[in-house]
C-alpha cells in the first residue's frame, strides 16, 4: 500500500506523546499485568521518598527508575505498532478530504458538492481526472480508473456499466455516471482508515482468553511475593525491603507479554493490510488461522481469467460454418470473455473482419438454466450452455453430441453445446489454464492441515481433470451456487472452519455463511458487503497470506508467553539467593547463586533491567510475527518450543550474568 | 537397593499398571450403565435406594445442580459428623467411656474427614469411641471419596459429549459398585494378616514382665481397608499404619499401597475409555507415573546416603531409619510414603518430622502437584485442568486456538482453568502467612529454624491437598489450627471441583472439531514432556520462595554441618 510519511521527527514526536498519555492508569487497567507494575512503580517510588536520607535511597530510587521504563517500553512498542497504521490513515484520509463531486439532479445539470456530504442513492457525474467522490455502481458509460491509492497496482482498471468502483479511486478516460451505495462514514476509504488507525480495534476471542491467563498469573504471583514477606519475618523482623520485594514480583510477573500482547493485535492488523486486505474486524483474521477447508472457485482463482474457445466440433450432418455462425450469434450479447472469445474464433472460422450488429432478443445467463442464447428477429432461437441443458432442450436427443462432449471434457476441455430451434450442432470445446505456482500454495495449505475445495459449474470429468492439474483436495462438479452454501453447511456441522473467495453477486450468500469471506475487490457490491474481508488485489490465493497472518498472530502471542514464564526461571535463581543475604540461617541459599554474581543487590537490579530490556528487544517479532513456516502442528510445536521454550529458559541466565558483570565496571554491582 | 527392595517396588507398580485398564473399563461400564458382572446382586437394592431418594437412574443435572448437590450433601455429612463427635459420651459404643470432642476439634475432624483430607488432631484409641470410629469416621471414609469420584465422573462425562448425569445416582453407585465390594476384599485380606476386628472392648494384660497393659482394639481391618481404597488416610490409631495393629507384615503393607492406588489409576485409565482417547490417558499416567517414580526416588536415596551430620562424625553407611519401623524397612516405608502423599492418602507408617528436609521436598511435591494421581475423581481433574492450561499455551504455538479433545479452550474455560489453579497454592501461601504472623500460630511451633516453618507449610499443603499427613512437630491441637485447617481443606475440596465440573459443561454445549494435520495432538510423547515441563515450571514458580525458606534452607545448613537449637 501505498505510504507515505511525514517528516520523521515529528513522527517520532506523536510517538512518544502517546506512549506517554498510555501511562494514565485509567488505560493502563486495561493490561492488569503493566497495570501492577505501575501500582508497584508507585509504591517504590513512594518508599523511596519517604525514607529521604536513609542510605539506601539512591538503589530504591534505581529501581523505581527501572520499573519506569518497564512500563514505557510496554506503552512505547503499543504506540510505535500503532502509528504504522496511523501514517497509512492519515494519507488515505487526505486522499478523502480533498475530493469534490458533481452531483446530478434532476433535471440532468450537476452542482459541486463535498464528498463527505454524499447519500446512498446519489448519482454522480465523474470527469476524466476526477477523483471518484464515493464508492458506487457505473450506471452509464466506460472508462479506465486507476485505482492505485488503494491497490497499490499502478495498470488501470476498465469499468462498465455494472461495475463497482471505489471511492478514492481515479478516472483517467471518459465519462462516468455513478450511482452511490454508501453512506457519509460507510465508505470503504472510512472502513480503511478506522481499520489502519485502530480506532475501532477490539480484542479478539483469543487476546481475550490471553489477557485473563496472564492476569491470574500475575494475581499468583502477587500473592507468592506479597505472603512472602509475613513468611520470610520468621527469620527477623524486616527479613524482606519492600522495593526489592517489588522488583521481585515486577520480575516473576509475565510482563514481556503483557507489555508486548497489544502491539502484537495491532502490527498484525497491519500486516493484513500490507498485503492489501482490508478485514471487517480482527476477529476474522484470527478465525482464518483456524481454517479448516477453504473452497475455491474453479474460474478466476485455479484457472488463468477465462476459459478460451479454441474448436468448433459439429455433429455430424453439420457444417462447421453453421456451427460457428450460431456460435457467433449466440454470443454476441455475451460480454464474458469466453462469449468475446466465441466471437474470435467464429470470426476467424467464418473470415469475418468485424461481427455483425446484434438483431433480436438476447436471453442472459442464469445459474438456473445454465444456459443463454438470442432470439433472432427472423423467429430462430439460438442457445449455448452446458451439455446437459442443452440436451433437455433438444427435441431429437443425439448420442453422438455427449460422445463428442466427453472427448472434450477427458482432455480438461469444457464442452459448450450449441442448438438452433431445438436442434443441437455441435460442442465448442473451451480450455482452462491452470495458474502457475498454484500447486505449491495448495500443498502448503495441505501441510498446515487445510483441505482445499474447488467448486465448478462444470461437469465432473471436466473438474475433475482440473482440480487434478491444479493439486485441489476435492472438488464439487456442477456446482449450482446454493451448492455452495450446503457445502460449506455440511463442514460447518461436522465442525470445520470454512473460507471461501468469491467475486459475484450470486456468491454473496455463501460468502456471507463461510467463517471467513474473502471477497474481490473487482466483484460486485453486495459481494463484498457479504465477506469480512475484501480483496484490493482481487487475487484469490490471497487467503494463504491471510492464514498465515492469522495463525502468525497466535503463534507470537503463545511463543511470547512461554518465553516470558521460561524466563522466570534464571529471575529467581538471581534473586532468591540475593533476596536473604541478612539472615544467618539462611546463607546457605547463596549456593543457590549459580551464575555467581557479584553482589546481592547487583544480582537484583540485573535481573530487573534484563525483564525491562526484553521488551524493546522482542518488539521486532511483537511487529513482523515470529516466522510461520507451513509444516505439521507436531513440527512446529518442537520448534517452537525449543526457540522460545527452552532458549527462553538459558537467555536470561547469560543476560543476567552479562549486565551483571557491566554493572560491576562501573561500580554499580 | 537391596534386591528385595527392587522386586517390591516393581510389583507393586507393574500391578497398579496392570489393574488400571480393566478397572479404567469397569469404572466407565458402571457409570454408563452398561451391565456389569454385579448388576444381578446389586440392581434391585439400588433401585430401591434411588426409589426412596425419588431419583431416577438416568436423570441430569446441571453443573449448578450438581454442584449444589454436592455441597449440600457435604454440608449435611459434616453437620451431622459434628453432633456425633460433640455428644459421643451419651452414644452406643463407647465401652471406654471416652469423652465428647470440644468444638473446634470436632468441626476440625468433621471437615477433615467430610473433605477426605483426614487430618486428624486428635489421638484415635484415646479420643474416639467405637461407634464415632465406624458409624462417623469410617462412614465418611466411604463417602467423602464416593463424591470425589462422583464429580470426577460428572466431568468425564461432560468431556466426552455426555451429559453430567446425576450427582445422588453417582455417589450410591460409587460405593455400591466401587468401594463397598473392594473394601470387603481388603478387610477379608487384612484380618488374614491378623489386623483385628472386634466390638469387644480394649484387651487388658499382664505382660510377662509383670506389669499391667492395656492393648486398644475394635474394628480396625475395616477401617483400614477403606482408609486406603479411599484415600482417605486416617488412621485407626495416631501411629496410623506405623502400628502393628493397622499394618503388620510386609504383605499387609503391599495391600495397603496397592489398595490406595486402584482407584486413582483406574481413573485416569477411566478418562480414556470414557472419551474414547485410550493413548491420550496412557499419556497422562506416563507423565503422574514419572512424577511418581522421581518422588519414590526423593524420598528413598537421600535416607539411604543418611544423614550428613551423622556422616560428618564418621560413621558412614548410617541409612537414615529415625522413625521407621524396621519391620517395614526403607524400600517398604518409602514406597509406602511416597504412595501415601502420591494418592493423597496421608496415611503413614513413618515419622514425617524424621525424614531428611531433601526427603521431605518429595512429600511436598505430592501435595502441591495433586496430579501424581491423586485422590480418586479429584486427581484425573486437577491433571486435567494442567491439560487445558498447557493446551492453551501450546495450542497458541501451533498458529490455532487452542482444543481440548476437539473443543476450543476460549476466555471462559481458561479463566476458570487458571483460577482453579490458583486456590491451591493461595490456600497454602495465605494460610501459612497468616500461621507465621500471627501469635496463635506461633504458638504451635515446635522445632527451631527451618524445621518449625516447614511444618507449618506442610499442615496447610496437606489440607489444601486433602492429604492429611503432618510433619508432626506442629502443635496441630490447638483451636487456632483446628479451625483453620478445617477452612483450608474445605475450600481445597471443593472449589477445584466446582470448578471443572463448570468447564465440563462450558466444553459440552461446545462443537466438536475434527482433527486435522494442523491439530496439536495430545497423545504424544512430546505433549507428555511438555505437560511435565508445565507442570513443574508452574508450580516450582510458586512455590520455590518457600521451599528456599524451609527444606532448601535446612539442607544446606545441615551440609554445612550446623545445629539448629
Amino acid at each position: 500500500m501505498a505510504m507515505q510519511t511525514s517528516s520523521k521527527a515529528s513522527y517520532r514526536w506523536v510517538v512518544l506523546q502517546s506512549s506517554l498519555k498510555k501511562l494514565n492508569p485509567a488505560e493502563m487497567i486495561h493490561n492488569p499485568v503493566m497495570f501492577v507494575v505501575e501500582i508497584g512503580t508507585a509504591v517504590v517510588c513512594w518508599m523511596a521518598w519517604s525514607a529521604v536520607g536513609r542510605s539506601a535511597v539512591g538503589y530504591d530510587w534505581t529501581i523505581a527508575v527501572i520499573l519506569f521504563l518497564t512500563m514505557w517500553f510496554s506503552t512505547l512498542s503499543e504506540s510505535y505498532a500503532e502509528a504504522r497504521g496511523r501514517a497509512q490513515a492519515d494519507f488515505l484520509r487526505r486522499t478523502k478530504s480533498s475530493t469534490k463531486a458533481r452531483l446530478l439532479d434532476s433535471e440532468g445539470g450537476t452542482t459541486l458538492v463535498d464528498a463527505a456530504l454524499l447519500h446512498q442513492g446519489d448519482r454522480i457525474v465523474v470527469e476524466p481526472g476526477d477523483l471518484i467522490a464515493s464508492d458506487g455502481v457505473v450506471l452509464n458509460g466506460v472508462g479506465s480508473v486507476d485505482e492505485s491509492a488503494i491497490t497499490g497496482e499502478s495498470a488501470p482498471v476498465l469499468k462498465a456499466p455494472d461495475d463497482a468502483v471505489t471511492g478514492g479511486t481515479m478516472l483517467l478516460s471518459d465519462r462516468l455516471i455513478v450511482e452511490v451505495t454508501a453512506n457519509p462514514g460507510e465508505t470503504f476509504l472510512d472502513r480503511m482508515i478506522a481499520l489502519v488507525e485502530g480506532a475501532k480495534r477490539q480484542k479478539t476471542p483469543n487476546e481475550i482468553a490471553l489477557t485473563a491467563l496472564l492476569a491470574v498469573l500475575t494475581l499468583i504471583f502477587v500473592l507468592v511475593v506479597v505472603t512472602l514477606v509475613p513468611i520470610a519475618d520468621y527469620y527477623g523482623p524486616r527479613t524482606t525491603n519492600i522495593p526489592i520485594m517489588v522488583a521481585l514480583l515486577v520480575c516473576l510477573m509475565p510482563t514481556t507479554i503483557g507489555a508486548l500482547l497489544s502491539a502484537i493485535g495491532i502490527a498484525g492488523m497491519n500486516r493484513v493490510s500490507l498485503v492489501n486486505v482490508i478485514a471487517k474486524s480482527g476477529r476474522a483474521v484470527e478465525a482464518a488461522g483456524d481454517i479448516d477447508t477453504i473452497i475455491l472457485d474453479k474460474t478466476g482463482t485455479i484457472t488463468i481469467g477465462n476459459r478460451m474457445a479454441t474448436e468448433f466440433l459439429p455433429l455430424p450432418g453439420v457444417l462447421v460454418d453453421q456451427l460457428a455462425e450460431a456460435g457467433l450469434w449466440s454470443s454476441l450479447a455475451d460480454t464474458t470473455p469466453e462469449g468475446r472469445s466465441i466471437i474470435d474464433l467464429a470470426q476467424r472460422t467464418l473470415g469475418l473482419t468485424s461481427p455483425p450488429s446484434l438483431s433480436g432478443e438476447p436471453v442472459p445467463f442464469s445459474a438456473e438454466t445454465r444456459m443463454s442464447g438470442i432470439d433472432l428477429s427472423d423467429g430462430s432461437r439460438i442457445r449455448k450452455g452446458a451439455v446437459s441443458a442443452i440436451e433437455k432442450l433438444v427435441t431429437s436427443p443425439i448420442a453422438e453430441l455427449k460422445v463428442i462432449a466427453d472427448l472434450v471434457a477427458s482432455d480438461g476441455g469444457t464442452p459448450l453445446a450449441v442448438s438452433r430451434d431445438g436442434v443441437a450442432l455441435g460442442i465448442i470445446r473451451l480450455k482452462d489454464v491452470v495458474k502457475t505456482g498454484l500447486t505449491d500454495r495448495f500443498e502448503k495449505f495441505r501441510m498446515m492441515g487445510i483441505r482445499t475445495v474447488m467448486a465448478t459449474g462444470d461437469n465432473r470429468i471436466t473438474a475433475e481433470v482440473i482440480a487434478r492439474e491444479a493439486g485441489v483436495d476435492d472438488f464439487i462438479a456442477e456446482a449450482k451456487p446454493e451448492d455452495k452454501i450446503h457445502l460449506i453447511q455440511e463442514q460447518q456441522t461436522s465442525g470445520r472452519l470454512v473460507a471461501m473467495t468469491g467475486d459475484g453477486t450470486n456468491d454473496a450468500p455463501a460468502l456471507a455463511q463461510a467463517d471467513v469471506g474473502l471477497a474481490m475487490n473487482s466483484g460486485t457490491m453486495a459481494a463484498k458487503e457479504a465477506g469480512n474481508m475484501i480483496d484490493l488485489d482481487s487475487s484469490p490465493t490471497k487467503l494463504l497470506d491471510v492464514v498465515m497472518i492469522g495463525k502468525q498472530l497466535l503463534i507470537t502471542r503463545g511463543a511470547l508467553t512461554t518465553f516470558s514464564i521460561a524466563n522466570d526461571i534464571a529471575k529467581y535463581f538471581a534473586i532468591v539467593p540475593a533476596l536473604f543475604v541478612t539472615v544467618p540461617t539462611l546463607r546457605g541459599l547463596s549456593a543457590l547463586n549459580i551464575m555467581h554474581l557479584t553482589t546481592p543487590h547487583g544480582a537484583i537490579l540485573s535481573a530487573l533491567i534484563f525483564n525491562a530490556l526484553v521488551i524493546p528487544a522482542l518488539v521486532p517479532f511483537a511487529i513482523r510475527g515470529v516466522r510461520y513456516r507451513a509444516e505439521s502442528a507436531a513440527k512446529m510445536l518442537v520448534r517452537n518450543l525449543f526457540n522460545w521454550g527452552v532458549l527462553g529458559v538459558i537467555i536470561p541466565f547469560a543476560g543476567i550474568f552479562a549486565i551483571d558483570r557491566i554493572l560491576g565496571l562501573f561500580g554499580m554491582g | 537397593m537391596s534386591i528385595q527392595t527392587m522386586v517390591t517396588w516393581i510389583v507393586v507398580l507393574g500391578g497398579l499398571a496392570a489393574v488400571a485398564k480393566p478397572l479404567g473399563i469397569y469404572i466407565v461400564r458402571v457409570f454408563t450403565f452398561q451391565p456389569t458382572w454385579l448388576d444381578r446382586p446389586l440392581d434391585r437394592l439400588e433401585d430401591r435406594l434411588f426409589q426412596c431418594m425419588g431419583i431416577d437412574r438416568d436423570s441430569n443435572m446441571s453443573a449448578k445442580e450438581y454442584s449444589f448437590s454436592l455441597l449440600l450433601t457435604n454440608l449435611a455429612w459434616m453437620l451431622a459428623a459434628y453432633l456425633a463427635l460433640r455428644w459421643q459420651y451419651h452414644l452406643p459404643f463407647n465401652p471406654e467411656h471416652l469423652r465428647d470432642l470440644k468444638p473446634t476439634l470436632a468441626f476440625n475432624t468433621a471437615a477433615s474427614f467430610v473433605t477426605n483430607t483426614d487430618w486428624q488432631a486428635y489421638s484415635g484409641a484415646t479420643t474416639m469411641s467405637y461407634f464415632s470410629q465406624f458409624a462417623v469416621l469410617s462412614y465418611l471414609q466411604f463417602v467423602a471419596p464416593a463424591a470425589g469420584g462422583a464429580v470426577g465422573i460428572a466431568f468425564l462425562r461432560s468431556i466426552s459429549g455426555r451429559q453430567l448425569g446425576n450427582f445422588f445416582v453417582d455417589l450410591t453407585l460409587m460405593v455400591t459398585r466401587l468401594l463397598l465390594p473392594l473394601a470387603v476384599i481388603g478387610t477379608v485380606l487384612l484380618v488374614a494378616q491378623g489386623v483385628p476386628e472386634t466390638l469387644k472392648a480394649y484387651l487388658h494384660v499382664h505382660t510377662i514382665t509383670g506389669l499391667r497393659q492395656w492393648i486398644p482394639r475394635g474394628p480396625i481391618a475395616s477401617f483400614e481397608s477403606i482408609e486406603h481404597l479411599g484415600q482417605d488416610g486416617g488412621g485407626y490409631f495416631a501411629a496410623n499404619s506405623a502400628s502393628p495393629l493397622e499394618n503388620p507384615t510386609a504383605f499387609s503393607n503391599l495391600i495397603e499401597i496397592l489398595s490406595m492406588g486402584l482407584l486413582p489409576l483406574g481413573f485416569f485409565y477411566a478418562f480414556g475409555a470414557m472419551t474414547g482417547k485410550r493413548r491420550f490417558a496412557w499419556t497422562l499416567i506416563g507423565v503422574a507415573g514419572t512424577f511418581f517414580i522421581g518422588m519414590l526416588a526423593l524420598v528413598y536415596f537421600p535416607e539411604l546416603a543418611g544423614n550428613p551430620l551423622v556422616n560428618s562424625l564418621g560413621l558412614h553407611g548410617m541409612v537414615n531409619m529415625v522413625g521407621k519401623e524396621i519391620r517395614l524397612g526403607l524400600g517398604g516405608t518409602s514406597l509406602f510414603e511416597t504412595s501415601s502423599m502420591a494418592f493423597a492418602t496421608g496415611s503413614v507408617v513413618s515419622a514425617h518430622d524424621s525424614y531428611l528436609p531433601l526427603s521431605t521436598l518429595s512429600f511436598y511435591l505430592g501435595m502441591f502437584l495433586n496430579v501424581v494421581f491423586g485422590g480418586q475423581g479429584v486427581g484425573i481433574l486437577n491433571m486435567l485442568m494442567f491439560v487445558i492450561l498447557t493446551t492453551f499455551l501450546m495450542g497458541l504455538m501451533v498458529g490455532r486456538t487452542p482444543e481440548f479433545l476437539g473443543k476450543k479452550i476460549e476466555a471462559r474455560e481458561v479463566s476458570i482453568a487458571a483460577l482453579a489453579f490458583l486456590i491451591h497454592p493461595a490456600l497454602i501461601l495465605i494460610g501459612s502467612a497468616i500461621a507465621v504472623a500471627t501469635p496463635l500460630g506461633q504458638a504451635g511451633i515446635f522445632n527451631p529454624g527451618p524445621q518449625g516453618l516447614s511444618e507449618i507449610f506442610y499442615a496447610f499443603a496437606s489440607a489444601a491437598a486433602n492429604n492429611g499427613s503432618a510433619l508432626a512437630g506442629l502443635k496441630a491441637a490447638l483451636p487456632f489450627y483446628e479451625v483453620i485447617l478445617g477452612v483450608v481443606a474445605v475450600i481445597g475440596r471443593y472449589a477445584s471441583m466446582i470448578a471443572m465440573l463448570f468447564i465440563g459443561q462450558s466444553l459440552l454445549t461446545k462443537r466438536s472439531i475434527p482433527e486435522s494435520q494442523g491439530t496439536l495432538r495430545a497423545d504424544t510423547p512430546v505433549f507428555a514432556v511438555v505437560l511435565l515441563g508445565s507442570i513443574v515450571v508452574l508450580n516450582a514458580l510458586t512455590f520455590f520462595p518457600i521451599m528456599a525458606l524451609a527444606p532448601i534452607a535446612e539442607q544446606y545448613l545441615m551440609l554445612a554441618h550446623h545445629l539448629i537449637r
